[in-house]
This record gives structure tokens, sequence and C-alpha cells, in this order.
């Protein structure tokens, strides 16, 4: 066993050697980092309340504008889905839920939670937060277009919000938006409330490709000195990938969303044929509904990974933090990103099985599907080896770092079943694939969002959440949840549909009345429990424990500002050099079992650290 | 770009693949402005991309008869129909302007204030004749053949649609570009780009970088109307 111990060493010290002497220079200092490359950043200080506050180039506040702005349509889309629940627990028992409210519910809901809370969340909240922290820049390259992309946002939201309120209501042709119905008479919404819809989307895209643009040449081009791209944090790899596929795949939502406004309002045909209504053709003519399923899913797939690739980046930086060891293969886990991203925009089609599309085209499809899953799977194992043996600290963000993993793992072997088209053909639109998909891209990024806001909490503010109020927030969410979706699996297996009003009395119904009632409790019940979490959110916003610097002993930028909240500028006087990746944790010879990105190399001599 | 040497860096893949592993900045040398420009013309170019696809699939599956461009385009010439005459004017208008663009580029880049700031002036009118030529199009087929975003004389009606839609978009983004060129040739002619003076919205200083990145942004309008111009007038 000694004998194995120092031929390791041995061999460590000759890659050492090796790689000190490779870099060409034949220098001898071990510390040396390449000089600046770009000049220092002029940054705005605002002055007053608007400036430092409402119209605020800071990255930081502008990535808090987003979270809260983010987080109130969340609550927006949880009520909904409470309304929801009650009508299909307890049909009938509500007068005020008929099924026009029900569809607008529906499709308010989704749509509010994959593009205004998930996307806008990660993307909007978590990047522009973490972006110039963990990459050590200033701030975003250009900090007055990142305040304009915000209350683009902001607007989009308003627009959103303000169809309640129109005559005839928000849309209820559900979150896809298929035409003809959307657009039809008798679809609740037909009105104002599709086009407010569209209208909002289309502001959604412009304020984020305003974001988006400053979130990747901030990635690319505003790194500090030493921070390669393989030294980011996977938070960081995440994010970028991401806003990459939103870069290029919310133009097919902008596209959608031009041609239907026109469709609506100028009644072109790009979308609709020929409709007979009543005896009588409507104007339209000619149109293919079909092209709009292919735009909207060119959009919606890659959409998915929108929110799931930040999600990955995100608890993979958790988990290593939380479990003392290095994540496990690194740059697998970058080539995972980055290839799931490029795959996920192959796949578009699985979600139109039942379009009448040819089979062939539908194997094409299924093939690039399940070699998605490839390099998914990679991930999950790199997680759970990333715990394997590590020093595990069970507190709130391990917490649902795990449950994160577990509903993920869940949600992905349910997509498998879905990927394939002699499965997902009977399958298609019962709640089976309502569960699916809120295990794979509801809750699993959702666990992800709470488990970062508790780890982050600390660094936004300065002090840190209640571990107590924590645990229960946790539990109830995931054991709730589990509760929620779990069935659903079955009740999709019996066949019951998915965005029906009510089953009334068909036979097979019947049987799933007692769990439909069981889901809606439990829904009743999650839903609550996120007051807790907002109750902790403002308890330890001002009652918390002051976390002082780096409370969770972390290697990575974000912890290491001088000032703890950082402030605006976010470094001081000087930039921070970084000598390794952000993983060190528990190396062995080291004094401490973290060694923080900007530790030089000869401060930490006995130390065996992987060469990045 | 303080310790930057260019010329010192490799080249090729080996250059291509050690800027990749390197640290700070991924293209080197790249000034931040213009890699965004970069990045959001290929953003741009997907929306491009899916307006012409939508366009090519209606077209190809459309029942009825697509209109024959070559007589809808036709400009009537001392009594004789002639095919595509504007367009071709507007295609000669659009590419010339390219041509002036750049020479703004090179004469900003050689901080000759002056010619820099007339050729961006005379890009913008190029720009803004084109405008007003596609506006005098639309007013022909829509006053004079009765061409309907709805509805047209000449059979499938997504023809009017499509036509509108794109081309309406593609001038959008010429306006935009024109705006911008009349507030960028003024700037130039008042030297902001030399003596650094800061924006009045965004507060920040530039320099005769943002001459080239205009261009990026004007070259890319150009090439896209050479697409337009393929797929709706030659096909």
């Amino acid at each position: 066993m000694s004998d194995e111990l120092n031929i390791n060493k041995k061999r460590n010290n000759q890659i050492k050697t090796k790689s000190s002497t490779a870099s060409g220079r034949g220098e001898t200092d071990i510390d040396y980092v390449r000089p600046s490359e770009i000049p220092e950043q002029d940054l705005y200080h605002g002055h007053s309340f608007i400036t430092k506050w409402i119209f605020c180039q800071d990255a930081k506040v502008i990535g808090v504008q987003y979270t809260l702005t983010a987080v109130f349509t969340g609550v927006v889309g949880l009520i909904l889905s409470w309304m929801m629940r009650m009508q299909l627990g307890f049909p009938e028992l509500f007068p005020f839920l008929t099924a026009e409210t029900y569809y607008q519910m529906v499709t308010m809901h989704g749509m509010i939670m994959v593009v205004y809370l998930l996307t806008a969340l990660f993307l909007g909240g978590f990047g522009n937060y973490l972006i110039p922290l963990m990459v050590g820049a200033r701030d975003m390259v250009f900090p007055y277009v990142n305040m304009i992309s915000f209350w683009m946002f902001f607007v989009a939201v308003v627009v959103l919000m303000a169809s309640f309120f129109v005559p005839g209501g928000p849309t209820g042709s559900g979150w896809t938006l298929y035409p003809p119905q959307a657009i039809l008479e008798g679809t609740p919404g037909s009105g104002y409330g599709i086009l407010l819809m569209l209208i909002s989307l289309s502001l959604f895209v412009i304020g984020f490709t305003m974001g988006g643009l400053n979130y990747v040449i901030t990635i690319l081009q505003a790194r500090t000195r030493g921070m390669s791209l393989m030294r980011m944090p996977l938070t960081i790899w995440g994010i970028f990938t991401a806003t990459v596929l939103a870069l290029l795949a919310f133009p097919a939502l902008l596209v959608s969303s031009i041609m239907m406004t026109l469709d609506k309002v100028l009644e072109t045909s790009f979308f609709m044929p020929t409709i007979i209504k009543a005896g009588e053709a409507l104007s339209y003519d000619g149109g293919s509904p079909i092209l709009f399923q292919h735009l909207f899913w060119f959009f919606g797939h890659p959409e998915v990974y929108i929110v799931a690739l930040p999600a990955f980046g995100i608890v993979s930086d958790l988990i290593s933090v939380h479990s003392r060891k290095n994540i496990f293969g690194y740059r697998m886990m970058v080539w995972a990103i980055v290839g799931i991203g490029a795959l996920s925009f192959f796949v578009w089609a699985h979600h139109m099985y039942v379009s009448g599309m040819s089979p062939w085209f539908g194997f094409f499809f299924a093939t690039t599907t399940l070699i998605i899953a490839v390099p998914t799977a990679l991930k999950v194992y790199n997680w759970i080896l990333t715990l394997w043996r590590g020093n595990i600290r069970i507190n709130t963000v391990m917490l649902f770092c795990l449950g994160f993993i577990v509903t993920f793992v869940n949600g992905g072997i349910t997509g498998i079943f879905l990927g394939n088209v002699a499965v997902d053909v009977p399958l298609s639109d019962t709640y089976f694939v309502i569960a699916h998909f809120h295990m794979v891209m509801g809750i699993a990024p959702l666990m992800v969002i709470f488990g970062a806001i508790y780890h982050w909490f600390p660094l936004v503010t300065g002090r840190l959440m209640d571990e107590k109020l924590g645990k229960w927030h946790f539990w109830v969410t995931f054991l709730g949840a589990y509760s929620i979706y779990f069935p659903m699996h079955y009740l999709g297996f019996i066949g019951v549909p998915r965005r029906y009003f009510e089953m009334y009395d068909s036979p097979y119904m019947t049987s799933a009345i007692g769990m439909n009632e069981f889901i809606s409790v439990a829904a009743f019940i999650v839903g609550a429990a996120q007051f807790i979490f907002f109750y902790n959110l403002v308890k330890s916003l001002r009652l918390g424990k002051p976390a002082g610097k780096n409370p969770w002993k972390a290697n990575s930028l974000e912890w290491l500002t001088p000032d703890v909240p950082p402030t605006h500028g976010n470094w001081g006087e000087k930039l921070p050099v970084v000598h390794r990746w952000a993983y060190d944790y528990g190396v062995p010879g080291a004094k401490e079992d973290y060694i923080p990105q900007t530790t030089a190399p000869s401060e930490v001599k006995d130390a065996e650290v992987e060469k990045t | 770009m303080s310790d930057l040497n260019l010329d010192k860096l490799p080249g090729g893949f080996k250059g291509m693949s050690e800027d990749i592993g390197s640290d700070q900045t991924t293209f080197k040398g790249v000034n931040w402005g213009k890699a965004m420009m970069w990045i959001f013309l290929l953003s741009d170019t997907f929306v491009f991309s899916c307006f012409l696809i939508a366009y090519m699939k209606v077209r190809a599956s459309v029942v009825e008869p697509w209109p024959y461009p070559s007589e809808v385009f036709a400009l009537e010439m001392m009594g004789v129909p002639v095919p595509l005459l504007l367009i071709a004017i507007m295609t000669f208008v659009l590419i010339t302007s390219s041509g002036t663009m750049a020479l703004a580029v090179k004469y900003g880049y050689e901080k000759n204030r002056k010619m820099c700031g007339w050729f961006v002036l005379l890009t913008a009118i190029g720009g803004l004749t084109f405008v007003g030529m596609q506006a005098f199009e639309w007013s022909k087929l829509i006053f004079h053949d009765g061409v309907r975003p709805w509805a047209n004389p000449f059979g499938a009606e997504q023809f009017g649609a499509f036509f509108f839609m794109i081309t309406g978009f593609h001038g959008t983004h010429v306006s935009i570009g024109v705006i911008f060129l009349f507030i960028f040739a003024r700037k130039v002619f008042r030297g902001d780009f030399d003596t650094g003076r800061r924006g009045y919205f965004t507060t920040m200083k530039s320099d005769y970088v943002a001459i080239e990145i205009l261009g990026l942004y004007w070259h890319f309008v150009d090439l896209v109307w050479v697409f337009i111009f393929a797929f709706f007038y030659l096909w």
C-alpha cells in the first residue's frame, strides 16, 4: 500500500515538473500568470436612489431585480396551479372555475413557469449575479444594455399580467399556443388575450437577447487573469451554454410569434388552413398549422435545456462544495453540457409524434433523443461519484441537491419511455407526459433553484438563512412533489388525458377520483410550504446569522471579494488572479480542506493538486 | 490592450486551440462591442433563416399558383414592362452603400475624421434611398396591383403575406441602421471618437471601432438582402 502511494507521489511529481517546464517560457516562477490583456473597465456608478436601485447598471442589482420579478410571476403560476388542482380534485365544488377559466389557467401556468420563471431566474437572475463574480470581471461588458434587458423583461411581464384584465381574459389555448385554435373564436382569450401573449413573448425575446449577448461576451472576453475556460466553475459553463442555446432558439419563437400576430391582426394565412365554420368559409386559406409546431418546438426543445443546463452547472458546484470533494470528471461534465446543448437542436420533432409525421422522421428524432441520454447519464454518474466518499454536509443546500438527483433521474427515465415513438403514441397527451416533464424540468430545476438560493443568500445579503425552516421546506416540498407527480404516472397509464377540464363519469376516470383528490391535497400542501421559504427569506434578511466571509469555505471567486456582500465593481482596487480550477477540496498535503482559486502554487507547495 | 502583442501569437489551428485554451479572452484583441455584434448577427441570422425557411415550406406546399416574379415586380418603362428594374436599382444602391461603409471604416481607422464622417453620411443616404424605393415598391404593389397580406389577385395569398412580412422586417433593419448611421455621422463630425466624449445614454467613451461595429451590422443587412433577393425575385 505504502509502496503504491510512493509510486503515485513520484509520478505526480514527474507530471508537475513536466508541466511547469512545458510552458515553453523556461521560467522558474511557478506563480507566473500572463499579464492583463483587457483594459480596466469603465463603470458608471449610480449616485441617486433611481440610478442605484431602479435603473441600475450593476449586474448584481439587475440579477436581484430579475430574481424578484421572476419569483413574483412564479407565485402567480403557483396560485394558478392551485386553482387547477381545485378543479381536478374536487370538480364542480367551486362554481367560479369554468371550463374557460380552467384552460386559461393551464395556459398561463405553463407559459409563466417555463419562460417567465425558470428562464428568467436562471439566466437573468443567477446569470447576472454570478457571471461577473465567478469569472472575475467588474461587471457585465455592457451594463447599460444589461439594464435595458431587465426593463424589457419587466415590460414583458406587465403585458403578460395585463392579459388577465382585458376583455375575454388571457389566452386559453394551452402553453404551446397551437394554431388554428389559438386565434379562432371559441377558444378563451382568442381576442386580446392571445395578442398580449404574443407581444409579451416578443418583448421577452428582445430583452433576453440584450442580456444574453452580455452574458456570452462577458464569459468569452472579460475573464480575469488566469481564468481559462477550463478553470471556470460549471455554473458558468451551464449558464454560458444555455445562453448560446437561447440566442439561437428564441429566434424561432420570435418568428412564430410575429407570424401568428399577423394571422390574428391582418388575417394572413401563415398557419391557418381553410376553415369552414357553421357552413361558412373563414377568410383563411392554405396555411400550415404544422409549420407553427415545427417553429415552436425548434424553440421549445432547446428551451428545456435552457432551463436544465444552468441547473446542471449549479448543482455540480453545490455538490462539490458541500461534499468537500472535487467534481468527478470536470472535463467530461463540460463536454456533456456542450454536447447536450448541441444535440438539443436535433430532437424537436419528438414533441410531434402524433402530428401525422412520416414514421421515418419519427425514427430519426427518436434516435437523436435517446442519444441525449448518454451525456445526461454521464452527468448523473459524475454527481454520484462526486458524493462518493465525500465529506458530506447534510444541510439544506445538500438536501436540495440530493432531491434534484432523485427527481431528475426519475424524470429522465420516463423521458426514455416518451422518446420512443411506439411507446409515446399511446402515452401522448396523458398524465404520464405531465408527470414526466414536471419531474424533469419543473421539480428538478426548482430543487436546484432552492439549493442555490440557500447557498448564495449569504453572499447577496451577508446573512445565513434559517436551517431549521429550510429543512422543513425541503422535506415538505420533496415528499409533497413526489406525492403529486408519482401517482400521475399511473393516471397516465390508465389513460387519463391531460388538459381535460373534468373527467365526468367515464368508468376509468371514476376509478381515479380518489387519486386525484390525494394529488390535489398534496399540491395545496406543497404550495403552502413555499410560504415557509418566503418567510425564511424575509426573516433571514433582517435577523439571519451574519455569514461573514466565505461561510461555506468555497473556492470559487464570488466568495473572495474584498467586501461581503460585494459592492459595485466587485473587486476593489485589484482584480483577482486565478491559479487553479474551482474544485481543489480535500487536497492531500494541503493545510486546509480547500484551496481558493486565487491561491498561488507557491503557497501550497506540498499539496497534490490537479494540474488545471 | 496593454501587454498583448497580436503579432507574436501563433497562427492557424495551433493558434486557435491556444486562444481557446488561454485565459482572459477567447478572441484575442477583439473589442467587446465587436464580439457582441458578431454574436448578435449570428442570432439574427437564425431569425431571418426561420422566416425564409417558413417561406420556402409554404411556397412548396400551397396549392394555388405562385405569382410570377418577373411580371409582378416589373416596372413600366416607356410602355415596355421591364422585369426587376426597380429591384436591380435597389440592390445596386444597397450594395454600393456597403462599399461606402467599408471606406468609412477605413478612414475611421486612419483617424481621418472628415472623410469618415462623409462616408458614414453617404451610407446613411444610400440606406435612406433604399428604404424610399422599397416604400415605392410597396405602394405600387398595394395601390396599383391590389396585393394585400391577406389576399392578392395573382394567386396564393401567402405571396403577399410573406413578401410584406419579410421585406418589412428587413426594411425595419435597414431603417434602424439608417437612424444609427445618421447619429454616428454626427458623432464622427463632432469628433466624439477623437476626444473620447461620453455617450449621452451609456456615459461610456467610444472610439472608431464603433464605426466598424456599425459597418458589420450594415454589411449583414446587405447580405440578408441578397438572400431575400434570390428567394423572392429570382425563384
